[in-house]
Order: structure tokens, then C-alpha cells, then sequence
């Protein structure tokens, strides 16, 4: 039995050249301290998009694109197709706890300053993975084409249309054409299917190969020396596996539990239902519109939201570029302190915006 | 039998348990079902043998119900039977050859206008087509 | 003075050429100077509808709007009525209003029979007989300012009807000789009808007039009060007149739907109204035993039994769907059977309990089907629960035996 799986690994050596790739995840180690935890949801965030791609495959095999046929598709899936309702809830319980996870990973790889020399493109390439998925949720959300996305959707654009200079341009892209239609259902499945899946296979096979060239990064309070090491194979991966099988247990219970509403059939013609929220990864920056003055300084209080949060974007983007250096011992780094204040900004708009 | 033995084997065991598992739905969901087709936003109103010329009947169209009439001319329309009122389920009058309302004595003519009693705007009109032997009604 | 003049001409929507005819007026310009009360008639002229279509003071009080001095303008030789008595204020109006070739020039479709009808009314009557109190066009449509019918600020506008009405028949001290009742309105404002027009603005919802007529008011007939309901409510005249208490009714004369309805204070009709308990409705004439004391107790419980098939149906399709099961399709299925218990109610006035019990059937094995299906949804719920136990078992034990490799590799 060895034998033959020799053979073949041989076979395969010759032509593929495999065996590096195999060697590398031998020697693979990842460092063990107290911080050691938050190094497993980098990895359930790609588990979790792996779900969302398998299961979004399958949901293909059965969804209409049209304006006509998507919501009764989606319909279709979940009372007729065998285990539908399976699908498309995990579907959408999972895009939910993967953008939870990458939260999650994101403020973790602040706080450690995982983004330090070597790492600032892992962290770049990170930061546009992150906004990625929050393009990935925006169009998918539409999908279903029930009142709620048709409306959340129309809002989202509208906002999009603020932006100076290429506001408008950004909506007709966007929309494919002035109004929500089903031009807009068609354009976001292209998106949502096709041309955010080749950038985040761009994106996430960089990412990846940077984290395996430069290995896992230690937080400045630990010295990487003198830290334990742990085996990637087997010992990391097993603890991956059952953190990855709890996830699978999670999205079981939700599916069953708590499936995935259908919503009524978008109607461009009623009005819009009272309160309408986007989807809680969102919503911080929602409540903030809403709470900015309709003028400031003669500018329109939109338009300065809407530039905050895209300032803010950027700043993500290039914090490895404008972090301050290691503090020295007794000076206090001023980058804990901005990462805190940001997610209480998000918690407490966010927990505002669901009180009312 | 070494407990690293039993465990190695529990292990394996419960893995390809756990993969049918998982693998069982997904294969159930792309085996189709009985009904292939998912209801497109049009719906077969009425078989042609079944609506004669001056009559008319009730079909579901969404949550709500449709009227597919044949004028006395032979012509088929639909409409939203939901009267434009207080939200009754319209008939079709052969002897008046309008569209009625039981509830408050509301009348429509052949094209949905409200024309007498309380109704305060026409009925929604849907397009009625025919496709071999039946009749389809699609909004707009 | 000239400019009070003008300004009033600017604000309102008087036409050019009216406001041009109104300023040539010395009623307009005296009473205009003479200001308070006086002055009151021209400011409400503005929105007058005879005015604004050119008609003038001088077209009802007469006397001459050209000359200045009082004693010619004010002239009884030239016409001139002051304050119109009472009795003739219907005359004066009908001097245009009934003349059909005059009210063509102005409303091709206008009727011209108010004053006949007003004539037959108890109003008009009671004021042709010298009667002070009782209503006569003016009261109604105004003096001064009279607006079309069609203006909603007009107090004949549908919405504005019965607080008219109610002017002088809610007034305890003007109608105390009448002897009718001064509750109508106050009744009338609680009814359905009332809630229909005024809160829920719908249009079509009747007020006094629509029963009782407009210029020739008068309550309805007992023997005709079917025919009035029924002008709306069509089916319930219908099956009423060919039940059993059509003819009763006619012989005890007792009114058709008021018996047991009431006339102004009509409310929602619920199901506690039929039956044979002590406050039902049909209780009040049936004794025990009796024909029709049967026909209720059966009626009622057709009625009650489909209503509570529909009720447990909707219960567990609204469990199902809580429960995120998708059940659209018997949702609206039920709502067909409610059609059912809908017709079986307006089915009563037919007071012949075989008819409604065919309807109640219909809508009875609709409702089954529906909670079938509500059954149903929650079997497969509770198969999916099953089956997430199963599966969350085995990746539980995955889960522990993983941790224990763990540890195992650890030592």
C-alpha cells in the first residue's frame, strides 16, 4: 500500500514538483504565546470563504439572474430543491460570520502590529481583501431581489452617487443605469459571481504566499527567539480543524434553527418599508450619515461622511506606512489607543442604529 | 491495540462519517427535484376550453388574485381582482357584462375602469397571451 | 379706502372682470367704507362663487348698484330686498336656480329641481308654513360667501355634511318642539360610515344626505329603508327580500335594516349580534324553541365553526412561518376560505340556515387543507431538527476526538 503511494508521489514529483510545497508546510512552524489565538482567524476567514464559494456553486445550479425569475429561484431553492434551505442559509449565515472573522483578524493584526517590516503588503493586500468582501456582501445581498435588498440597495447607491467628482459616474456604473432595475441584478451577479471572485483569487493567493514567505509575525511583546514554536502539521492544523468544524456546527444550527428569510418580491413601485438598515457590517457608517449636520462650512454633510469614511479606507490601507515605530520603553504608542477608539465607534453607532 | 491506535482509527472513522455528512446534502441539492421549473413571474391563468366568450375567472397571481376574463367579443384580459375599495375579491357579471363587486356595489367596465359606486380607481391591468392551449398572464 | 379696495381684488381669486363690476358697485364701495359688520357680506364676496362668474349684490337684494345716494341705491322701487324674509329666501333662489334657460348660460348640467323637492321636504314645508327654525337654502350653503358644492371649504362638501346637518339637528334647545332626537350626529360620528368618511377620508362613505336626500330631506320610509341600504349594500337588500322576515317585517312595520342595525349609529356588525345568547340580536324577538330561534342557533354555529377552523389553520401556518418554514401558498389558499366566512356572514340576511351551511362547508375543508399543509411544514421543520441533531453529533464527536489527538500529541 506505501509502495503504491510512493509510486505515485513519485509520478507526481516529476511533473508538478510538488514536494517543495510539501516541504515548506512540514517545516512550517507558528510561534506560541498568549497572543497565539488570534492566529486562527486568518485561517477560518478563508475557511469560511471556501464555504461561501462551494456554496454559492451550488446555489448557481439553480438561480435565475432577471428581475422576473430571481426571487422565485430563490424561492424555488428553498421549498423545492432537497435541501435548499440548507444551502442558502448557510449561504448567508456564513457570509455574516466571515466578515465577523475578518473583523476580527483585521483588529487583531493591528493591535499585534502584525503589519510591521516585513509584512506591510500582507497588510495591504489584507486591507483590500477586507473591502472586497464588503463588496462581495453588498452584491449578493441584492440577489434575492425582495423588498429589503431592492431598498437597502437603492439607498447604498444613492450614496455612492455623493461621491465628489465621480459620484455620478459611480452610480450609472453601479446601477446600470439611472435606477435601481433589473439591469442592477444582472450587473451585481456579474460582480458578485464572476469579477469579484478573479480579483479575490488574485488577491488572497498573494496574501497567502506572503504569510508562508515571511511566516507568522510575533507581537513586540514577545521575543520570537525565545517563544515556543509549534508544528504547523500537525499540530496547528488539527486545532484549525476543530475550529473549522465548529464553524460548520455554528452555520448547521443557524440553517436549521434560524433559516434564512425569503421577504416579499422587490416592488420598485410601493414605498420603501419603514426602517430600513443595511446589512450590521454597515450600519456603523449608516447611523454616522445620519447624524451629520445637512450643512457644514457650506458643504454638503453627505458629501463629508461619505470623504471621512473614504479618508478612513485609506488610512486602513496604508497604516503600516503611518503607524509609529516601536515605542520605546515607558512612551505609550498612540496606535492601540486609535484602534480602540475606531471599534468603539463601531459598536456603539452600531448598537445605536439597532436601539431605534 | 495501543489507545493511539483506537484514536487513529476513531478518528478516521468519524472523518468519513463526517464527510457523508456533509456530502449528503450537497449531492440531494443537485439531484433536481419533481417540479423542474421555478415559477416564472407569468402564470397559466386558465386552460383556452375553460373560459368560454362574457365569462370570467379567479386565478392566484402571487399572493393576491387575478381576474382573467373573455370578452363577449372573445378577447381575454386580466386584471388585479383586488377592488380598488376595500380590497374585496371582484366577480365577473355575464348579465352585465362588467366587472362587480359584491361588497359595496362597485362596478368596472371591460377595460378596468372604475365606473360606478364607491371604487376610487381602475384595476390593475395585466397582459393575458395565449400560448397553444393556455393563457398566460404576466404583469405589465 | 380705494387701496382696502384693491388689496382685497389682489388676494382674492375674483376674475378680472367680476373684480372690474364689483368696483363699479356702490354696495360694494359703501358697505366696503362703512367697515365691521357692515363690511362683512363684500369681504366674504371674494370667494363667491355668483360672483366670481360676474353676478353682483344688486342680482338678489336688488335696488341699483350705479347710483351713490342711499335712498337710490337702497330703492324699494328699483327692487330692492333687504334682509329677504324667511319665508321667501327658497323663492328668491329659485328665481335663477329653478330657470333652466338662465343656469344653462352658466352650468349646461345643472338640476333646477331643488326648489321643487325642497318643497316636499319636511323642511320645506314646515317653512312655507311660517316656521322660523327650520332650515332653508342659505342655512345650508351660506349667504355671502357661497362656495360649489365641489369646494371642500363649502359646509355642503360631502366631509362637512353633517356637522351642517348637525348645526340645528344636535341643538337640544332649537329642536326641543320637533320631537325627534338631537343625537344623530353624535351617534352618527361613532358609526361606521361616519369613521369611513371623516377619518378614513373615504369619499364614497355615505353621510346624511345620501339617505335622507338633500333638498327634499326627509327620512326614509320604513317600507323603503331597504331600498336605501341597499344602494350600497346590494346583496344583504337582495337576500333580505327574499327571506321570511321581508314579509314579517312589512306586516309589524318595523324598518328593514334598522331593526337591527340601528339608523345612525351603525356599527361594525360582529358575530355576538346573531345567536341565541341573551344579548344577541335575533334573541331579542325569537323565543326558545321557535322556528326562527332554531334558524339562529344554527346559523351561529355554521358561522362560529368555520371561523374557528380558520382561526387554528392560520395558527399553525403562522407557527410554520415563525418558524422560517415557507408557506406562502396555503397562506393565500386560507385567505379564500376567509372569502367563505365573509359570504356566509352577508349569507344571514337570507335567514335560511341550509344556503349559509353550503358556504360554510366550502370554506370549513379549505381551512383543512391549509392546516394540512401547516402540519406538513412543521413535520419537515422537525425532520430538519432531526437531522441537524444527527449531524451536530457526529461533528461533535469529530470535534472531541480532534481535542483528544490534540492532547495525545502534546505528551
Amino acid at each position: 500500500m506505501n509502495a503504491w503511494i510512493s509510486k505515485w508521489g513519485e509520478w507526481l514529483e516529476d511533473r508538478l514538483g510538488w514536494r517543495a510545497a510539501q516541504r515548506l508546510l512540514e517545516h512550517k512552524e507558528v510561534p506560541v504565546h498568549r497572543h497565539s489565538i488570534w492566529y486562527y482567524f486568518g485561517g477560518m476567514t478563508l475557511f469560511l470563504f471556501v464555504v461561501q464559494v462551494c456554496t454559492g456553486i451550488l446555489l448557481l445550479l439553480y438561480y435565475r439572474p432577471s428581475a422576473e425569475t430571481a426571487f422565485e429561484s430563490v424561492q424555488f431553492i428553498m421549498t423545492q430543491v432537497q435541501f435548499g434551505w440548507l444551502i442558502r442559509s448557510i449561504h448567508s449565515w456564513s457570509a455574516n460570520l466571515m466578515i465577523g472573522t475578518a473583523f476580527v483578524h483585521m483588529f487583531s493584526a493591528l493591535f499585534l502590529r502584525s503589519f510591521r517590516r516585513p509584512r506591510e503588503l500582507t497588510w495591504v493586500s489584507g486591507a483590500l481583501l477586507f473591502f472586497l468582501l464588503l463588496c462581495f456582501g453588498f452584491s449578493g445581498y441584492l440577489l434575492p431581489w425582495n423588498k429589503l435588498a431592492f431598498f437597502a440597495t437603492k439607498v447604498g447607491t444613492d450614496i455612492a452617487g455623493i461621491v465628489p467628482l465621480i459620484g455620478p459616474f459611480l452610480l450609472r456604473f453601479l446601477r446600470g443605469g439611472d435606477e435601481v432595475t433589473g439591469a442592477t441584478l444582472t450587473r451585481f451577479f456579474g460582480f458578485h459571481v464572476a469579477i469579484l471572485p478573479a480579483i479575490a483569487t488574485v488577491l488572497v493567493s498573494v496574501h497567502v504566499y506572503l504569510v508562508q514567505k515571511h511566516g507568522m509575525s510575533t507581537p513586540p511583546s514577545v521575543d520570537p527567539d525565545k517563544a515556543p514554536k509549534m508544528k504547523f502539521i500537525p499540530d496547528f492544523l488539527l486545532r484549525d480543524l476543530v475550529g473549522w468544524l465548529t464553524a460548520v456546527t455554528v452555520l448547521a444550527v443557524l440553517a436549521a434553527i434560524f433559516p434564512w428569510e425569503l421577504g416579499e418580491k422587490a416592488d420598485p413601485f410601493s414605498p420603501a418599508p419603514a426602517g430600513i438598515k443595511p446589512e450590521w457590517y454597515f450600519v456603523y457608517m449608516f447611523q454616522t450619515l445620519k447624524y451629520i449636520p445637512s450643512k457644514i462650512l457650506g458643504i454638503d454633510g453627505e458629501v463629508l461622511g461619505i470623504m471621512f469614511f473614504g479618508l478612513l479606507g485609506l488610512l486602513l490601507i496604508i497604516t503600516p506606512f503611518i503607524s509609529p515605530r516601536e515605542p520605546r520603553t515607558g512612551r505609550r504608542s498612540l496606535l492601540p489607543v486609535v484602534g480602540i477608539l475606531v471599534l468603539v465607534y463601531i459598536i456603539v453607532l452600531s448598537a445605536l442604529a439597532y436601539r431605534t | 491495540m495501543t489507545r493511539r491506535n483506537v484514536l487513529n482509527y476513531l478518528l478516521g472513522t468519524t472523518a468519513l462519517a463526517t464527510l457523508a455528512a456533509i456530502l449528503y446534502p450537497i449531492i440531494k441539492f443537485m439531484i433536481p427535484p419533481r417540479i423542474v421549473e421555478s415559477s416564472a413571474s407569468s402564470v397559466v391563468a386558465a386552460k383556452v376550453s375553460e373560459l368560454k366568450p362574457n365569462s370570467g375567472k379567479i386565478f392566484r397571481f402571487g399572493s393576491r388574485p387575478g381576474i382573467l376574463i373573455q370578452t363577449p367579443a372573445g378577447e381575454y384580459r386580466a386584471f388585479s381582482a383586488v377592488c380598488t375599495h376595500l380590497d374585496c375579491t371582484v366577480q365577473y357579471r355575464p348579465d352585465e357584462k362588467l366587472i362587480w363587486c359584491a361588497c359595496h356595489n362597485g362596478r368596472y367596465d371591460l377595460t378596468g375602469k372604475n365606473i360606478s359606486g364607491p371604487p376610487p380607481r381602475p384595476l390593475e391591468a395585466f397582459s393575458a397571451n395565449v400560448r397553444g392551449d393556455e393563457i398566460l398572464v404576466s404583469r405589465g | 379706502m380705494w387701496q382696502q379696495l384693491w388689496l382685497i381684488m389682489l388676494i382674492s381669486p375674483v376674475p378680472a372682470q367680476a373684480a372690474q363690476k364689483a368696483v363699479e358697485s356702490s354696495c360694494i364701495r359703501c358697505h366696503l367704507a362703512m367697515g365691521d359688520q357692515l363690511a362683512e357680506p363684500v369681504k366674504l364676496s371674494a370667494q363667491d362663487i355668483h360672483f366670481q362668474h360676474g353676478l353682483s349684490c344688486n342680482n338678489c337684494h336688488g335696488g341699483d348698484p350705479t347710483k351713490d345716494a342711499l335712498e337710490e341705491a337702497m330703492n324699494p322701487r328699483k327692487g330692492f330686498v333687504g334682509h329677504p324674509p324667511r319665508k321667501q329666501i327658497a323663492t328668491l333662489c329659485a328665481s335663477c336656480h329653478s330657470n333652466a334657460e338662465f343656469m344653462k348660460k352658466y352650468n349646461p348640467r345643472a338640476r333646477v329641481d331643488q326648489y321643487s323637492e325642497y318643497l316636499t321636504s319636511v323642511h320645506g314645508k314646515k317653512n312655507q308654513a311660517g316656521d322660523p327654525n327650520v332650515a332653508t337654502c342659505t342655512d345650508c350653503h351660506g349667504v355671502h360667501g357661497i362656495r360649489a358644492v365641489s369646494d371642500p371649504n363649502s359646509p355642503v362638501y360631502v366631509t362637512n355634511v353633517a356637522a351642517t346637518c348637525g348645526r340645528c339637528h344636535s341643538d337640544v334647545k332649537r329642536m326641543g318642539s320637533y320631537d325627534i332626537p338631537t343625537d344623530q350626529q353624535e351617534q352618527y360620528s361613532k358609526s361606521v360610515h361616519g369613521d369611513a368618511l371623516m377619518k378614513q377620508r373615504d369619499l364614497s362613505a355615505p353621510t346624511c344626505n345620501s339617505c335622507h336626500g338633500n333638498h327634499g330631506a326627509t327620512p326614509p320610509g320604513v317600507d323603503s329603508v331597504a331600498n336605501v341600504c341597499g344602494q350600497c349594500h346590494v346583496t344583504q337588500e337582495d337576500l333580505f327580500n327574499q327571506s321570511p322576515h321581508s314579509k314579517a317585517f312589512a306586516e309589524n312595520k318595523w324598518p328593514a335594516c334598522v331593526t337591527c342595525h340601528q339608523n345612525h349609529l351603525i356599527v361594525l356588525p360582529t358575530d355576538a349580534m346573531l345567536g341565541v345568547e341573551e344579548t344577541a340580536t335575533c334573541a331579542a324577538c325569537h323565543d326558545k324553541g321557535s322556528a326562527g330561534y332554531m334558524a339562529a342557533q344554527q346559523m351561529k354555529s355554521e358561522i362560529a365553526g368555520l371561523q374557528s377552523r380558520l382561526a387554528s389553520a392560520r395558527e399553525v401556518l403562522e407557527r410554520a412561518q415563525r418558524a422560517g418554514m415557507e408557506v406562502s401558498s396555503p397562506i393565500y389558499q386560507l385567505s379564500e376560505g376567509r372569502d367563505r366566512l365573509i359570504l356566509a356572514r352577508v349569507q344571514i340576511h337570507r335567514f335560511t340556515p341550509a344556503i349559509l351551511q353550503k358556504t360554510t362547508a366550502e370554506g370549513e375543508s379549505i381551512a383543512a387543507a391549509c392546516e394540512q399543509s401547516g402540519w406538513q411544514a412543521l413535520a419537515e421543520l422537525a425532520y430538519r431538527r432531526k437531522g441537524l441533531a444527527v449531524s451536530a453529533a457526529i461533528l461533535l464527536c469529530m470535534i472531541g476526538l480532534l481535542l483528544l489527538k490534540i492532547r495525545q500529541l502534546k505528551t
